[in-house]
């Protein structure tokens, strides 16, 4: 059985940008193997999301000391920088 | 269901000459409202939103976007609209607030059930990702020019 790790993606209205970087995330994660669930959220209720979740990826600030690893990254929309980001998420949910 | 099917067509500017980013989300926003896909309160939202929460894209090529949107309660049904500008305005970086973006191409999204508006969403990531496409929208001086640089994204995916 894999391991199956939740990341927690946020955004500023969890209307657009999370969910394209949840869909990639979810998609890009499975093609290498590896099995996430995503929940989407508003940047402002991350505190208040954190349990049982391995990883935050951001588009927006968040504010410090979530006791969970954040990523802020606009690679999922903009390209740049997207296959190093990839790693670090993949290093960060310790598959 | 693509970006051309959501594309409004009273709500395209083609080389917009803005004064600021406020100026074109009120426009496109208002284009939007005339259209009959999102209520009255959608731009005061829009703006207000983008004041708090800016969402400013610096991308690979010359072009930098930006995606103006708010809550879905300010939306009748789901449209975009979009602006080509003359000269880029300042928008602010969605990553890093404090730094400054000029945005020379700007989507307004009025969604309001994004899980069924994915592919859409996914769509515009990916003409954000690919400067020929963005190239195209820029030197688009109709509606048919854009429909064909986004019908170029499509095919070339």
């Amino acid at each position: 059985m894999p391991m199956r790790k939740t990341i927690l993606v946020a955004c500023g209205t969890a209307v657009a940008t999370s969910t394209v970087v949840a869909k990639s995330l979810e998609e890009i994660l499975r093609d290498r193997g590896f099995e996430v669930v995503t929940r989407q959220c508003k940047a402002s209720e991350v505190a208040s999301m954190t349990s049982g979740v391995d990883l935050i990826v951001t588009t927006t600030p968040l504010p410090g000391n979530l006791g969970v690893p954040v990523i802020q990254t606009l690679a999922f929309l903009t390209g740049i920088g997207k296959e190093a980001v990839i790693e670090q998420i993949i290093q960060a949910l310790k598959f | 269901m693509n970006i051309l099917d959501f594309l409004v067509p009273g709500s395209v500017a083609l080389n917009y000459a803005a004064h600021d980013s406020k100026d074109v989300i009120t426009h496109l926003g208002k284009c939007l409202y005339e259209a009959g896909y999102v209520r009255e309160t959608f731009v005061e939202a829009a703006l207000d939103r983008e004041s708090r929460l800016p969402t400013g894209l610096p991308l690979s090529g010359d072009i930098n976007a930006a995606i103006p949107h708010t809550e879905v309660e300010h939306v009748l049904k789901p449209g975009l609209a979009m602006a080509t500008l003359s000269a880029p305005v300042t928008f602010q970086n969605m990553v890093s607030p404090e730094e400054a973006v000029p945005c020379q191409l700007v989507f307004v999204m009025a969604l309001d059930q994004p899980k069924a508006q994915i592919e859409m969403l996914q769509e515009i990531a990916g003409v954000l990702q690919n400067p020929p496409v963005i190239q195209s929208l820029m030197a688009a001086r109709d509606f048919e020019e854009v429909r064909a640089a986004f019908a170029k994204d499509q095919s070339s995916s």
